[in-house]
Parts: structure tokens; C-alpha cells; sequence
């Protein structure tokens, strides 16, 4: 076990290890989306309250939930890049971006088309989705601050730090928005998160929170991969992987 | 779809946009990479 | 190294610091200038009447104070940046944190304390009440410190770039808006009569947090950033 997690940590074998993963992640992840969507779609029963457009929340909840879920994680990999000098955290954290942000980008879109027919307008002053506008941001600044650094090095260590200020922040930011929207917004007709959930309605959700799981692992792999041959460009492996393809 | 047809289907559509454009991006990437790094190594032996 | 050579170092840093700035005084009128002209476009831009003023006002003046916040931010370290001693506060003997918090304490009290001096012309201009501007002044002085703190880890990690500045804004800004919200809102509130002490608990519970973590994050930056 534990030199199957020495072996991760060079570039090499997580490269090779990785690409092993990848087909089985992909597998898995389409089966549970297909089945999810078969779930949301066709067995899940329609809300008395909400009509049909309540099943926009099988994709909204999910990526809601993976956009704060990555952000947590590429802090995390970036702080263990940065203490343990791990060159293969500051990959995964980087890798992370993209994906979180294009996460909180879907959790934010089919928001506004939930809240199209709910409220009547496409944008709302929402607690949850001007967090999520928030959060965006700071995904964005994240990309931003990386893509500005030449040294790509130094650009994951200081991408590191931001993620990491940003994880501080977070909490804060929900809070003060919350506050901010009880006190301005008056009670919003918000008809999110019904107190009981049929299950049937609950298992797709569940479904599709876990296949959203699996597609950032494997998207996180296969861009952690990229990454990795990016960087060892000049050593041997990469040499002759390149020969042979 | 209860009148709703239009927001439901339009959601997914942009999330499988999204969920496929992650996919594809690394996929692009990995093959210009490799094609960069095979052309460098070309002119590498050529002119040692 | 004793404390009392860190205290020393602390109180050098700092005057160098305001004596630079004071040897250069001309510049220090630009924030300013930038904050007052920023607040008087919002009544040309969205009329004169004084009921709709004093209703957006708290808003105004503080998105002002984060923009020019923002915006005297590259001086904090550019200068030290661009003759190398920031680099010999690297290699100091004393904690690169200390050192930061002394420069940053020294560039509030240039940028950001000037601004609680014109902050009671705008709150005229924009026909705030006398507890609103009280209440603006209050404001100011809790929540500008933690603009300068959080925006000295930007600074830091944008430092070796040729154009941070669009970046800074595009990092900075985000991490501005609970201060936004206590801020203005606790005017807002005082403007209707009612108490604003939880705002005020808030806002210095900011205060404390950004003293006490943002250094260490900042003088994390730098030596990334200088490596």
C-alpha cells in the first residue's frame, strides 16, 4: 500500500497509473449518469408544487454541490503542494480550476433557468446564487493568476496560496451574503429544498451527485496527466512515449 | 414535461455541452502536445 | 533575535516607510482625489434627488473606498520591489511576516486614513443623515485596515508581474465584499435609526482575523513570488 502511494508521487508511474484508471472511470461514470438520467427523467414522479421544472435540479444540486466540494480540494492539494514540496498535488490542484469552474458555471446557468418559470425572471438576488456568482470569481482569479505567471512552477505555488485564502474566505463570503439577502430581500418565495423529498426523487439526485464525483476525478486524471507530460517534457519517458505514439 | 419542456431540456443540453467540452479539452490538449513534443524530437536528431 | 530588536525593526520599517511617502507627498493626494471624484459621478450618473442619494449612499461611498483601496494597492511593495529591498527583507533575520504587517499598517495610514477625512464631505454631498456619517466614519475606520490586509496578499502574489493590475482587481475584489456588506449596510441601518453594534462586533471580528492571518499569507506570497 504504501509503495503503491510512493510509486503515485513520480511523474512516470502516476502517468501510467492514471491512464490504467481512466476507461474504468469513464465506464462508471457513463453508466451512472445514464442511469441517473433514466431515474430523473422517467421514474422520478412530477411535484405537485413545481410541475416538471423541479427536475433541472438533478443537474443543478449536483454541480452546486461539486463546485464548493472542488474548490475545497484544489485548496487542499495546493496546501499540500506547498508543505510537502509534492509536485503532484500542485498538478492536481491546477487541474482542479478549470473543472470547478466550469461546474459553478452550470450550477449558476441552470439556477437561472430553474428560476426562470419559479420566480418569473432569469436572475434573482438569491443567497445561493450570488455565492455561486462569488465563487466563480474566484475560480476565475484562480485561472487568471495562473495563466499570468510564466514559470509554471511558481505559478501553481502562488495559485496554491490563493486557493487556500480563498477556502478561508468562503465561509465568510456565505455568511455575509446571506446575511446581506435576509436583510434586503425580505422572505423570497423560494421554493428550493422541499423539507421531505420522495424518494424517488432523492435517488437520481443521489445518483447524479455521485456520477458528478466520478466525472471530476476523471477529468481532473486526464488533465493531470496532460499536465504532468507538460512538465517532463525533456525526461527519458516522456521521450520515448512520444516515439512510440 | 407539463409546460416546463423548454427549461428542462435547454439545462441538460447545456450541461452535456459542458460535461463533453471538459472531456474534449484534455483530449485536444494531449494531442497537440504530443505532436509538438514528436516534431521537436524529429529536429532533434536531425541536427544534433 | 530578541523581541526587542523585532519591535525595532517593526518601528524603523514603519517610519522609512512614512517618510518615503511624506517625501513624496503630491502622490499622496491621488487615492483621495480618485475617492471623491468616483462618488460625485453617481449623482450625474442617476439624478440629484436627494431622497434617492441618501438611500444609495452607503453603497457608493464604500464601492469608492474598495476601488480606491484597490487601486493604491500596487504601491505597497512596487517600489521596494523594484530596488531589491524587498529581497533583503527575504534574507532579514526577522520574520518577513512582522515586517509586512509593519508595511501595511504604514500604507493604510497613507492611503487609507485619509479617506475618513473626506468621507464626511461626501456624506454631506450625498445628504446623509449626522448618525449616518457617523456611522460611515466607524465603518471606515474597521473595515479599510482589512482592505489593505487582504489586498497585501494580492499584491504580493502579482508583484513580479509587468500588468497585475486588471489581475489584482480580478483577485482582490472578490475577497472585498463581506466588508462591502457589513459596511455599508451598518450605515444604511444607522441611517434608520436603529443600532448597528452587531455590524460594528462583525466588522472588527474582520479586523482581527485579517491582522492575525493575512501577514502570514502575504509573506508567504512574497517569497513564492521572489523565488
Amino acid at each position: 500500500m504504501l509503495r503503491f502511494f510512493h510509486q503515485l508521487g513520480s511523474p512516470k508511474h502516476f502517468y501510467r497509473i492514471a491512464g490504467s484508471w481512466i476507461p474504468w472511470l469513464a465506464a462508471a461514470c457513463a453508466v451512472l449518469m445514464l442511469y441517473g438520467l433514466y431515474q430523473g427523467m422517467v421514474v422520478a414522479p412530477t411535484d405537485y408544487q413545481q410541475g416538471d421544472s423541479y427536475r433541472i435540479m438533478f443537474i443543478h444540486v449536483p454541480s452546486a454541490w461539486m463546485s464548493l466540494f472542488i474548490y475545497v480540494v484544489m485548496a487542499a492539494a495546493g496546501a499540500i503542494g506547498l508543505i510537502w514540496h509534492m509536485k503532484l498535488a500542485e498538478v492536481i490542484a491546477i487541474s482542479s480550476a478549470p473543472i470547478g469552474a466550469s461546474f459553478t458555471f452550470l450550477a449558476l446557468i441552470t439556477g437561472s433557468i430553474w428560476g426562470k418559470p419559479m420566480w418569473g425572471t432569469w436572475w434573482v438576488w438569491d443567497a445561493r446564487l450570488t455565492s455561486e456568482l462569488i465563487l466563480l470569481f474566484l475560480y476565475l482569479g484562480v485561472m487568471a493568476l495562473y495563466g499570468a505567471i510564466d514559470d509554471k512552477r511558481t505559478a501553481a505555488r502562488a495559485t496554491a496560496i490563493l486557493a487556500i485564502v480563498g477556502v478561508v474566505n468562503i465561509p465568510i463570503i456565505h455568511y455575509s451574503v446571506e446575511w446581506w439577502n435576509t436583510l434586503h430581500q425580505g422572505p423570497t418565495v423560494t421554493k428550493f429544498g422541499a423539507p421531505s423529498i420522495d424518494i424517488r426523487m432523492l435517488i437520481p439526485l443521489l445518483v447524479m451527485a455521485v456520477a458528478f464525483k466520478l466525472f471530476y476525478v476523471l477529468v481532473v486524471l486526464m488533465r493531470a496527466r496532460l499536465e504532468v507530460l507538460e512538465r517532463e517534457r525533456n525526461a527519458r519517458w516522456v521521450r520515448e512515449l512520444v516515439e512510440a505514439s | 414535461m407539463g409546460g416546463y419542456a423548454a427549461y428542462v431540456w435547454s439545462s441538460y443540453a447545456i450541461a452535456l455541452v459542458v460535461l463533453v467540452a471538459n472531456v474534449m479539452v484534455p483530449i485536444i490538449q494531449r494531442r497537440k502536445l504530443l505532436a509538438r513534443l514528436a516534431r521537436r524530437q524529429r529536429r532533434e536528431r536531425r541536427q544534433p | 533575535m530578541s523581541t526587542a530588536s523585532l519591535n525595532r525593526a517593526f518601528a524603523l520599517l514603519l517610519w522609512r516607510d512614512l517618510l518615503l511617502a511624506f517625501r513624496r507627498r503630491t502622490e499622496l493626494l491621488n487615492p483621495l482625489l480618485f475617492f471623491v471624484l468616483v462618488t460625485t459621478l453617481f449623482p450625474l450618473g442617476i439624478g440629484a434627488d436627494p431622497a434617492l442619494l441618501r438611500a444609495v449612499a452607503p453603497g457608493i461611498i464604500w464601492v469608492a473606498a474598495l476601488l480606491a483601496a484597490m487601486l493604491s494597492l500596487d504601491s505597497v511593495f512596487r517600489s521596494d520591489f523594484e530596488d531589491g529591498s524587498l529581497e533583503q527583507f527575504l534574507i532579514s533575520a526577522q520574520p518577513l511576516s512582522v515586517l509586512v504587517l509593519a508595511k501595511v499598517i504604514a500604507h493604510w495610514l497613507i492611503t487609507g486614513l485619509p479617506l475618513l477625512i473626506v468621507a464626511p464631505l461626501l456624506g454631506l454631498l450625498l445628504h446623509m443623515s449626522g448618525a449616518s456619517i457617523a456611522a460611515l466614519l466607524l465603518t471606515l475606520l474597521l473595515g479599510t485596515p482589512v482592505l489593505s490586509l487582504i489586498g497585501a496578499i494580492g499584491v504580493a502574489l502579482t508583484v513580479g508581474l509587468r500588468r497585475g493590475g486588471v489581475i489584482l482587481s480580478l483577485l482582490v475584489l472578490p475577497l472585498y465584499i463581506p466588508v462591502l456588506i457589513f459596511a455599508a449596510d451598518a450605515v444604511a441601518t444607522s441611517g434608520a435609526g436603529l443600532p448597528i453594534t452587531a455590524h460594528l462586533s462583525l466588522l472588527a471580528a474582520l479586523l482581527v482575523l485579517s491582522v492575525s492571518l493575512s501577514p502570514l499569507a502575504t509573506a508567504a506570497a512574497l517569497k513564492i513570488s521572489l523565488s
